[in-house]
């Protein structure tokens, strides 16, 4: 299977010496959907900030072995310009990249299609549902076509049933693209529902404490949330998780 | 009766029945006019005095608009480099400081004399300037660092250059905070025409304040009633000429579809 970031030893701290993460050795694999999972302040987001090229490692190596992919990145807030409407937001990235704006449009036009948000393409942030604001963010890091996507626990501010929905819909787009997605969360539900892999981060010092693959079908829907196999996978990632948390106490 | 026009007709209520009142015991004391003239006797000191009242409120209304121009386009251009060089904001803003703290009565004297007495107005619009140009620096250089620090990564991870990052994020985001910053260095400017104008202290000045001096001078207190309302009507206008311009520029941010890019 072919690797599209390698981290070997990496280690990052905080300005006053304190170690936020690592070190960590990890394999991110072309085309899964792989979650780092892990209590809060365990540096899952340090490590997505890493590897995103915004955070210097302080030390070990972050390495593409065929080159730096593109990268999207989503936050957990929508983290959109409020002074500008959803299709000003969404095509930052190409204009960014140097597209002429009509090239851009077309693009966020295809992006904000593809999270069913056609019709608010006009619309400014505060007129939209936090639901809506989270796809126009998603849909702003599709207009960047990224073939790796990095995503800082997006719908943790989301109710559930937004939650659900967005979740399913983020399978589509990740199936329909072939995307490689490393998924930053807390949650065991929607980690045990979206990854084809999991690694536990310990409580403190940020060091992977267990790899978890799935076996779930690619077909990943609603349906799925009510099968027994969906309740043993989560079990299953709930015992991981727990005692990834217990060897740091 | 709706809140709103509730929120209207109260003060002005209360401002009728004031005026009233003191319309009625002035009368009914008789108070000398150069203690406390009455409303009526004001009103007719404007009118009478109107045109060279007008002429004067001119001046000022001048001084104070290009001291406030020039104040926004200063402290919006200080603000800029502070955010780009942490080294000049570090050697500049103590005597940013330093400026605003001190008293602008205490500078006036030294400026008039240095600028000289024969280009007074020159001299009312550096002092002004000096009073109106510390919100709009400090507004706006908070403004500039209050971008939302995940934008600021997701603009460099798409490869903004440092320009793209001010003038698409930084400079939008500090907007709401410079408009803020406007509203009170307005009414600042207009303060400190004013005030510089009494420091200055000479008949050479010719704007609202050297009428008020004139005026309490002869002992003409309806006139420098009369005058004085000006003043304040020329600030109420002020400010609001900037509450609306504040409005009407964040109000497109959610209520209007027209992109405000070219």
């Amino acid at each position: 299977m072919t690797i599209i970031a390698s981290l070997r030893g990496l280690e990052r701290g905080f300005a006053n010496g304190v170690k936020a993460l690592g070190p960590i050795d990890l394999d991110i694999r072309e085309g899964e959907f792989l979650s780092l999972l892990g209590p809060s302040g365990c540096g899952k987001s340090t490590a997505l900030r890493v590897i995103a090229g915004l955070l210097a490692p302080s030390s070990g190596t972050l390495t593409f072995p065929n080159g730096r992919p593109r990268i999207g990145y989503v936050f957990q807030d929508p983290t959109l310009m409020p002074w500008a409407t959803a299709r000003e937001n969404v095509r930052l990235p190409p204009e960014l990249e140097g597209l002429k704006r009509a090239e851009s449009d077309t693009i966020a036009d295809a992006a904000l299609a593809r999270v069913g948000l056609s019709d608010f393409a006009g619309a400014f942030p505060r007129a939209l549902s936090g639901g809506m604001r989270m796809r126009v963010s998603i849909a702003r890091a599709l207009a960047g076509r990224p073939r790796l996507l990095l995503m800082d626990e997006p719908f943790a501010a989301l109710d559930e049933i937004n939650r659900d929905a967005l979740n399913e819909d983020l399978l589509k787009l990740w199936r329909q693209d072939g995307l490689t997605i490393v998924f930053v969360t807390h949650s065991v539900y929607e980690s045990a529902f979206l990854s084809t892999r999991i690694v536990t981060l310990t409580q403190r010092q940020g060091r992977i404490a267990s790899e978890l693959a799935l076996a779930s079908p690619d077909d990943r829907t609603s349906e799925w949330r009510m099968t027994p196999q969906f309740a043993d996978t989560a079990r299953q990632v709930s015992r991981a998780l727990r005692a990834s948390v217990t060897v740091a106490a | 009766m709706n809140p709103r026009s509730l929120r209207t007709l109260l003060p002005l209520a209360l401002g009728i029945a004031v005026l009233m009142l003191w319309e009625g015991l002035v009368r009914a004391y008789e108070v000398p006019r150069f203690v406390l003239p009455a409303p009526s006797a004001i009103w007719d000191a404007l009118i009478a005095d109107l045109p060279s009242l007008m002429g004067s409120l001119w001046v000022t209304f001048r001084i104070t608009l290009i001291a406030f121009a020039l104040a926004v386009v200063t402290g919006v251009a200080l603000a800029i480099l502070f955010s780009q060089s942490r080294t000049v904001e570090m050697m500049l803003y103590p005597y940013a400081v330093v400026l605003q703290v001190t008293p602008v009565v205490a500078i006036a004297p030294l400026i008039v004399i240095w600028v000289g007495f024969e280009r007074i107005n020159l001299a009312l619009l550096i002092l002004a300037w000096i009073v109106a140009f510390f919100p709009i620096l400090s507004n706006t250089t908070l403004g500039l660092r209050s971008a939302d620090h995940n934008l600021v990564d997701l603009f460099r991870l798409h490869g903004a250059s440092r320009l793209q990052i001010l003038k698409r994020l930084r400079l939008p985001s500090a907007l709401p905070h410079l408009l803020n910053g406007m509203k009170t260095s307005g009414g600042l400017a207009l303060i400190g025409t004013v005030v510089a104008e009494y420091g200055a202290g000479s008949g050479t000045a010719t704007g609202l304040a050297w009428r008020i001096i004139e005026a309490g001078n002869r002992l003409q207190i309806a006139r420098m009633f009369a005058a004085l309302l000006l003043l304040a009507l020329l600030g109420i206008a002020i400010f609001f000429a900037l509450a609306l311009l504040e409005y009407w520029v964040l109000r497109q941010w959610h209520e209007s579809a027209v992109t405000q890019e070219k």
